[in-house]
């Protein structure tokens, strides 16, 4: 049996709204495997300046990719129907 | 066999993450789940950071602890010749070039290309790349042509009794920022 739950405005809001953040999120991880990749290079290079810099600009990106998720998350589930009428979860009788 | 009543909050919390009977609850489970592996993934990138900046702060606390190694005798080599010879470790290898009745220079063989070996072309005075016709200038070990991307680090070499000494090396910008 398959239940269709995703059709209210609200959910397909939120599901929007969770398709923008994950674009953004990769945008973000882009940039962060270019900083990895150009720093690396620039320290091979001699220019041991710029670890330092590229290491924290690489923290504020993930805090951006976390704080994403999580509001990703939380925006998905406020918009979550009620959990009344669902059927029991899985349970195996082996 | 004893199961967990399906009512507990947690396990019920937990199946529905995982598995959503519901189709339209489908996609937000997946977008949740590519979610994490994009968070995973950032998190490997900034780890990668920071072993960048520990490998920093060692490599500057071992500055100046290289060894002085005896690598060859003056009267062994001739005008325009060139000796192969390892240092600091085993596997380093280096090329030190006889230029002139006093002039000695020595640089690491491997090409900042690629890392495939170097090799002295005395008739056109460069050091040679044969992978991808990089040449390096034998003067100072600066690139002439190609895709590497900086000059062969230097050899410190050190003149003693007719002997020559290797003892230290020094990377592209070091010597900007010394």
């Amino acid at each position: 049996m398959i239940l269709e739950s995703g059709s209210s405005p609200a959910r397909k809001r939120a599901a929007r709204a969770m398709d923008g953040a994950m674009m953004l999120l990769i945008v973000l991880l882009i940039v962060q495997i270019w900083l990895l990749m150009a720093s690396v290079e620039s320290w091979l290079a001699g220019h041991r300046g710029v670890v330092l810099p590229a290491a924290i600009m690489s923290g504020v990106l993930f805090c951006g990719c976390l704080g994403l998720v999580i509001l990703a998350n939380r925006t998905g589930r406020s918009a979550e129907p009620a959990r009344t009428g669902r059927p029991a979860p899985p349970t195996s009788n082996a | 066999m004893s199961e967990k009543p399906a009512s507990c909050p947690r396990e019920a919390r937990l199946w529905r993450e995982e598995f959503s009977v519901a189709a339209g609850e489908q996609g937000f489970v997946e977008r949740r789940q590519f979610g994490k592996f994009l968070v995973l993934t950032s998190a490997a990138m900034f780890s990668g950071q920071l072993w960048l900046l520990a490998k920093n702060a060692f490599s500057k606390r071992a500055g100046g602890l290289w060894p002085r190694k005896a690598v060859a005798l003056e009267r062994d080599l001739a005008i325009g010749e060139a000796k192969v010879f390892a240092y600091p470790g085993p596997q380093d290898n280096c090329l030190l070039i006889r230029l002139g009745e006093e002039r000695f220079v020595a640089y690491s063989q491997k090409c900042t290309h690629l890392s495939c070996a170097v090799v002295y072309s005395a008739q056109r005075r460069r050091l040679e790349c044969p992978c991808h016709e990089g040449y390096f200038s034998v003067e100072d070990g600066h690139v002439i042509q190609g895709p590497p991307p900086r000059p062969l680090p230097r050899i410190e070499l050190e003149r003693s009794g007719g002997q020559l000494y290797a003892r230290g090396v020094t990377v592209f910008g070091e010597e900007e920022s010394q």
